[in-house]
């Protein structure tokens, strides 16, 4: 029996796209309804995203909203505006991400530390207001309404998009995609740098890395998995609110990523799963949601700054650690 | 598009300047609690907020605007010192990621406490009647209202520069941020110091609530913009600087003013535009130490 245990712990740790794709698959029914299923699993990949640069690279950017915003925008223009398809709004949205990326990457890894939370907080705050101006585009204040994606056409099968239940699996496909490339780069050479990176800038630096190129890769990786959450969930809410960009939502990614657990796999969907699961829970009980959110979160930054995730596998590797002894 | 009388240009220059007091004080309060504890105080925005409703509604109950503008700084510093004792003290060594954090879910916390306490809409404000009018300053009238806050500004900052370079409190501040451990090894227990600079933040952030109310609408969320701005004041004037501070707070108020003068639908975006340029030249700021950045 606890063998088994064991072994089924190494074989998750091993695999862990796989385990926290199993997780995810059967994760609807865990909900009380398939659309915070939906939204749990679209912002569970924006905070996949921001972990990439805030847990791995150990960089705070407090402007991500700006990459789930412009994701989001230029899928919903390319639908509402160009009428093209689903699959080539998503991409167009990806796309404006990345280049949203360099530009604002370029401009904030010339600061570090804190300045560096402030500078792309204050750069994300001129992608909020220039999409809030240009409202014949956007929508301005309403955000862009009509992006409507009614069935989604494949060689072979139609699927009702309409269906929050088949939404989650098309989401889904695409979430699979974005974690095996977020794990493949985890594991390459180059996501040694980023994590040496965190660790030691200073010695990464006299060890010959180009610093400042892999944090501008890593961010624009980072703001490309963002802006795909952002593309997706403008065709699962077929409407982009203004407050995509704002930089409270770049804080809500900020939070996932704590209170799961930061620089771990697994810990961005936990982030999510709690803090979206919470709001739904606490907003029928009271109005004040963002005091609630505002205290666990302090708790948790006070307490458990590993995030919930980041403790638990803390014990399970301490737990295999002892066995590994006295087997 | 340009056809700006210079009245209008001269107008609308110190409408710029009042606006870019209240962002000089904001960013005095970040700057100090930055230079001294190195925490970005993302809660900054909402003492602000705090200030400003505590501020009416002082005013409301007793009348008097004079015994707001002392009762509101040391409210809010009240808090700040609360705050500084049992939330972020306990995280100094623990990376300065943190602290920033942890002041921006109080953030969330004290606006739903201004909801709880005074409502989701707000309060309405009105210009204390000692100050209503306008005042003719040689090419037109000025509300007084303005040219108080513009003046009020300049006898706080005057007042902390006093404190800071001049007297003995000042000096261990000064040595503080400069070498903390010194500091102590000399005797003086740094984290009381620590303590007082956050109080004396938060209380000036507070002011500022408090002084800018008369001018814009007071509400729960009326923080949450400022702190974005005050961000880019404090990048402008070089972090951790106080003449940086007042500097880049007037020159983001009168770039913000002038904007809105001739292409009002770019206002916003003009000074966080101005910021990036900023960056792109002199990452450090205006008054920044080069390197402090980098």
């Amino acid at each position: 029996m606890k063998n088994s245990i064991i072994a089924l712990l190494l074989l998750a740790r091993r695999q862990r796209v796989a385990t926290v794709l199993l997780f995810l698959l059967v994760f609807p029914l865990l909900m009380p309804y398939d659309a915070l299923s939906v939204n749990i699993l679209i912002f569970g990949l924006y905070a996949v995203g921001f972990n990439l640069l805030f847990g791995y690279t150990g960089m705070l950017s407090f402007g991500h909203a700006a990459f789930l915003g412009v994701g989001g925008y230029l899928a919903g223009i390319a639908v509402v505006h160009g009428g093209w398809p689903w699959w080539a709004a998503i991409v167009s949205g990806v796309v404006a991400s990345c280049l949203a990326g360099v530009v604002i990457g370029y401009l904030a890894i010339r600061t570090r530390g804190i300045y560096f939370s402030m500078v792309t907080l204050a750069l994300a705050q001129i992608v909020y207001y220039a999409f809030y101006k240009a409202d014949s585009w956007t929508g301005g204040e309403n955000g862009l309404r009509g992006v409507r994606v009614e069935r989604i056409e494949l060689p072979g099968i139609s699927i009702d998009f309409l269906n929050p239940l088949h939404k989650y699996y098309v989401i889904f496909a695409f979430v699979a995609l974005a974690l095996w490339v977020v794990s493949r780069i985890l594991n390459s050479p180059f996501g040694a740098v980023i994590e040496a990176i965190r660790e030691n800038e200073k010695r990464a630096v006299a060890c010959g890395y180009d610093v400042a190129r892999a944090k501008l890769l890593v961010f624009v990786l980072s703001a490309a998995i963002c802006g795909l959450a952002g593309a997706l969930r403008a065709l699962h809410l077929s409407i982009v609110p203004i407050d995509s960009l704002h930089y409270l939502q770049s804080g809500q990614a900020v939070m996932m990523c704590l209170l799961g657990g930061m620089g771990t796999f697994f810990g961005p969907f936990v982030g999510a799963v709690v803090l979206l699961y919470l709001e739904d829970v606490v907003t029928n009980l009271t109005r004040y949601w963002m005091g609630t959110v505002g205290l666990v979160f302090m708790v948790f930054v006070l307490f458990f700054p590993k995030g919930i995730w980041g403790t638990l596998a803390d014990r399970i590797e301490r737990w295999l650690g002892r066995q590994g002894r006295s087997a | 598009m340009f056809d700006i009388s210079p009245q209008l240009f001269a107008l609308q220059l110190m409408t710029g300047i009042a606006l870019g007091a209240v962002y000089a004080l904001l960013a005095i309060g970040l700057s100090l609690i930055f230079g001294m504890l190195t925490v970005v105080n993302f809660a900054h925005g909402a003492f602000f907020m705090v200030g400003a409703f505590l501020g009416v509604y002082s005013l409301g109950l007793t009348g008097s605007f004079w015994f707001s503008l002392l009762l509101v700084p040391l409210a809010t510093g009240a808090i700040g010192l609360l705050c500084e004792r049992f939330l972020v003290r306990p995280l100094y060594g623990r990376g300065i990621d943190y602290p920033l954090l942890l002041t921006f879910g109080l953030s969330y916390v004290l606006v739903d406490a201004m909801r709880f306490s005074f409502g989701i809409e707000g309060l309405p404000t009105s210009t204390p009647p000692d100050l209503r009018g306008s005042v003719f300053l040689g090419f037109g009238h000025f509300p007084l209202y303005r040219l108080f806050l513009i003046a009020a500004t300049a006898v706080i900052v005057l007042g902390l520069w006093l404190f800071i370079e001049k007297t003995r409190y000042g000096l261990i501040i000064r040595a503080g941020s400069r070498d903390p451990e010194i500091v102590r090894v000399l005797g003086i227990d740094i984290s009381k110091v620590w303590w007082l600079v956050f109080g004396i933040g938060t209380a000036i952030a507070g002011l500022s609530g408090l002084l800018a109310a008369p001018t814009r609408a007071v509400n729960p969320e009326m923080g949450i913009p400022i702190l974005a701005e005050s961000f880019v004041v404090t990048v402008v004037g070089g972090m951790g600087s106080l003449p940086g501070a007042v500097v880049a707070g007037l020159l983001v108020g009168v770039v913000f003013a002038m904007t809105s003068l001739i292409a009002p639908e770019y206002a916003e975006l003009s000074i966080f535009v101005l910021m990036a340029v900023v960056l792109l030249i002199r990452p450090q700021g205006f008054f920044g130490k080069a390197g402090l950045m980098s």
